[in-house]
C-alpha cells in the first residue's frame, strides 16, 4: 500500500494524490478537509486528524482513521465504510443514505442527523461510547446503534434525542429510564427480532475494536421508532 | 449613527451579505508560564478555509509586564488628522507614560492599514476624582466616547497587561504582521473571520475587547438587536457595526458591573431550556430561573462558540444547541480550545485529554493565583 505524507498539503493537493494513487495510507494528516469526498473503491488508512467532511458523498470502498475525526464525517455518503479508532465530531453521517460508519468511542452533537433509507440502501452507524444531544435529529431511515461503552460517567446520550424523527430505528444499549424522548416517537425494550436486526453490526463493531459481542448483545437495548407514518401531522400545517 | 462615521472607501457592515464560517483558537498555561504567539498563529493554519481573509486577530494576556499598572490603549486612526483629534481627548483624560506606533511588519498580505498606535495610560487624576468613578469605569466610558464620537478613531483594546491585535487579512498573516512571535503571554486567543454581513474592516475584526475582557466568536447572533438595545441602556454603545461587539459589553456588564460569576454569566447568555431547568435540583433550578428571568434580554440566541479572555484566565462557551463545533485539549499545565481538533494538535501533537464540551457548558480555565 502506498504511503502519502500529508504534511503541509492543501486538501485539494491531497485529494488529487489519493485519486491518482488508489489504495493508500495517509500519514501526518492534519485538518485537511473533504478527504476522499465522492470517491469509491479505495481502501484508505489515515493517521492523524483528518479535517471536516471526511468521506462526504463516499460511494464505496473504505476509510479507516487511527485517531479522532472532526465534523460532518460521511456527509451524504452513499456506500462504503468509515471506521474511526477514536471519537467522531458533530453531525456525523449527516444525511447519510447508504454505507456504514463505525466509531470506537464517542460522537458529538447531532450524530445521524437526517439519515435516510431507500429500498436496499440502508445506512448504519454504530457508536461505541456515548453521543451528544440531538442524536438522530430528523432521522428518516437507517439504523443508529449506540453502545454506551464510555466510562466517563456521562449518560449514553445528551438531551433531545430523536427530535423530529420520522423513519428508521435508533438502538440504545440502555433501559433509557433516565432519558426523555419527544412525544412523536415510541421507545420500547428491544424484542428478539429487533436484536436480530442489529446483531451483525454489533459483531462487526466488536471484531473491529476487540470487544465481546455476546456480552454486549446480552444487555438491555431500547428501540426508538417514530409513532406513525406522519407523526408531525398538523404540527406546522395541515399535511 | 451611520451619519457620524467618516466616508469610507469600502461598504460598511450590513450593506453586503457574505456567507459565514470563522475559526477560534486559544492556549493558556495554568501555571502562568509565558510563551510566544508562534503556536497560536500556527494553530490557525489548518483552519485557514474557515476564514476568507477579511479579518484576523489575537488577544494576548501578560504581554506588558513593564507597564502592568497602566491601561494599554490600542487605537486605530483613519488618518493623521483623526489622531490629532483623538489625542487631544486622550491627553485631557489620561496621564500617558508612553505612546508609540505599534510595531508591524510590512507585508503584501496586509493592506490598507490604518494608523495603529498604543498608549500606556492611567486616568488623569483630577478628572478621575471629579468623575467619582472607579478607574475601570472611567476608562470604559472614555473608550465608549472615543469609539462613538471621535471621527475615525477606534480604541480596540484597553486592558492592563494585555492587548488585542487585529486586522483585515488571514489570521496567520495578521499574527506575523503584528510580530506576535515576539510577544510572550500566558494566555492567547485567536480568531479567523469569515464575515456574515460585511466586507470586513479593521475595527470589525475580532477580538472585541473592553478593559481586560476580550471576545473571539464563531457564529452569528440572532438576538443581536435585542441584546444591543438592552445593553445600550447601561451606557454601552455598539459602534463597531458587528454583532460580536455586544458579547464583550454583555460580559463586562454581567461580570464587572453586576458581579456575576463566570458560571452565572454563562447561564445568562447560553441559558438552559426551560425543559432542562425543570430537571435540575430545586435550588439550582430556582437560580437558573432567576437568571433567565432577570437577564432575559441578554440571552444570546443563534449559533456561537466564543472564548472570553480575562485577567488570569478564559472561558469557552457554546450556544446551548451547540451549533458551532468546539473542542478542548489538555496537556500538563496547558489547556487549548479550538474550533477544530487539528488546530489543537498543531500546538500540542500529544494530549493528556481531549473532549467536546456540551452546548451551554462553560469551560473555565484559571491561571494559578499569583502566577500572572
Amino acid at each position: 500500500m502506498k504511503t502519502i505524507d500529508a504534511k503541509n498539503l492543501e486538501f485539494s493537493e491531497l485529494n488529487a494524490i489519493i485519486r491518482d494513487t488508489g489504495d493508500c495510507e495517509i500519514r501526518g494528516c492534519l485538518g485537511q478537509r473533504f478527504i476522499a469526498a465522492g470517491m469509491g473503491h479505495r481502501e484508505i488508512k489515515i493517521y492523524g486528524t483528518p479535517g471536516n467532511a471526511l468521506g462526504a458523498y463516499l460511494n464505496g470502498g473504505g476509510i479507516e482513521v487511527f485517531g479522532n475525526t472532526q465534523d460532518a464525517v460521511g456527509d451524504t455518503m452513499n456506500a462504503g465504510r468509515i471506521v474511526v479508532h477514536g471519537s467522531i465530531g458533530d453531525a456525523a453521517g449527516y444525511a447519510m443514505r447508504g454505507g456504514e460508519i463505525y466509531v470506537r468511542d464517542n460522537a458529538g452533537y447531532r450524530a445521524g442527523i437526517h439519515m435516510k433509507a431507500y429500498r436496499d440502501k440502508v445506512p448504519v452507524m454504530v457508536i461505541g461510547g456515548r453521543t451528544g444531544s440531538f442524536l438522530g435529529e430528523y432521522q428518516a431511515g437507517g439504523l443508529i446503534i449506540v453502545l454506551g461503552l464510555n466510562e466517563d460517567g456521562h449518560p449514553i446520550v445528551g438531551n433531545f434525542p430523536s427530535t423530529g424523527m420520522h423513519g428508521g430505528k435508533l438502538f440504545l444499549r440502555s433501559d433509557c429510564s433516565e432519558i426523555s424522548f419527544p412525544k412523536q416517537v415510541t421507545a420500547r425494550p428491544a424484542s428478539p427480532e429487533d436484536l436480530a436486526e442489529i446483531k451483525k453490526y454489533v459483531e462487526e463493531y466488536c471484531r473491529l475494536f476487540g470487544k465481546n459481542a455476546d456480552e454486549l448483545m446480552n444487555s438491555d437495548f431500547t428501540v426508538i421508532t417514530p409513532d406513525s407514518k406522519n407523526p408531525y401531522k398538523q404540527m406546522y400545517v395541515q399535511n | 449613527m451611520m451619519d457620524n462615521l467618516p466616508n469610507r472607501p469600502n461598504p460598511l457592515e450590513g450593506s453586503i451579505r457574505i456567507p459565514s464560517g470563522c475559526a477560534i483558537s486559544a492556549a493558556v498555561s495554568r501555571d502562568g508560564k509565558k510563551f510566544t504567539g508562534e503556536g497560536i498563529i500556527n494553530s490557525m493554519k489548518p483552519m485557514h478555509d474557515r476564514s476568507n481573509g477579511l479579518g484576523g486577530g489575537f488577544a494576548a494576556y501578560g504581554i506588558y509586564p513593564d507597564y502592568k499598572d497602566y491601561y494599554a490603549l490600542h487605537v486605530f486612526y483613519d488618518d493623521n488628522s483623526c489622531r490629532v483629534d483623538c489625542e487631544k481627548f486622550l491627553f485631557e483624560h489620561f496621564e500617558i507614560v508612553r505612546s508609540e506606533i505599534i510595531p508591524t511588519r510590512k507585508m503584501p498580505q496586509i493592506t490598507d492599514c490604518p494608523l495603529i498606535w498604543r498608549y500606556f495610560a492611567v486616568p488623569e487624576h483630577n478628572r478621575l476624582v471629579a468623575s467619582q468613578l472607579s478607574p475601570d469605569e472611567f476608562v470604559a466610558r472614555c473608550v465608549t466616547r472615543v469609539n462613538a464620537e471621535i471621527r475615525g478613531s477606534y480604541v480596540f483594546s484597553s486592558g492592563k497587561n494585555m492587548g488585542a491585535f487585529k486586522a483585515v487579512g488571514f489570521p496567520e498573516d495578521v499574527g506575523l504582521f503584528y510580530k506576535l512571535d515576539e510577544y510572550e503571554a500566558y494566555l492567547w486567543t485567536a480568531h479567523g473571520r469569515y464575515p456574515t454581513n460585511t466586507p470586513g474592516w479593521w475595527g470589525g475584526a475580532h477580538p472585541f475587547a473592553l478593559l481586560n475582557y476580550s471576545i473571539v466568536h464563531n457564529g452569528e447572533i440572532s438576538s443581536y438587536d435585542a441584546n444591543r438595545r438592552y445593553i445600550e441602556m447601561f451606557g454601552y454603545r455598539c459602534t463597531l457595526q458587528t454583532d460580536t461587539e455586544v458579547i464583550t459589553y454583555i460580559a463586562d456588564y454581567l461580570l464587572r458591573k453586576q458581579g456575576l460569576s463566570l458560571e452565572e454569566t454563562a447561564s445568562v447568555i447560553a441559558a438552559p431550556f426551560w425543559s432542562t431547568i425543570a430537571k435540575k435540583p430545586p435550588e439550582e433550578a430556582e437560580k437558573l430561573k432567576f437568571l433567565r428571568t432577570v437577564y432575559s434580554s441578554l440571552l444570546i440566541t443563534g449559533p456561537f462558540s466564543i472564548i472570553l479572555g480575562f485577567e488570569g484566565g478564559m472561558m469557552a462557551l457554546n450556544d446551548r444547541l451547540k451549533l458551532r463545533s468546539m473542542v478542548v485539549g489538555e496537556k500538563d499545565d496547558m489547556v487549548y480550545v479550538a474550533s477544530e481538533e487539528s488546530a489543537i494538535r498543531v500546538m500540542s501533537p500529544e494530549l493528556d485529554r481531549l473532549y467536546s464540551p456540551a452546548g451551554g457548558e462553560p469551560v473555565i480555565i484559571k491561571v494559578k493565583e499569583g502566577a500572572f
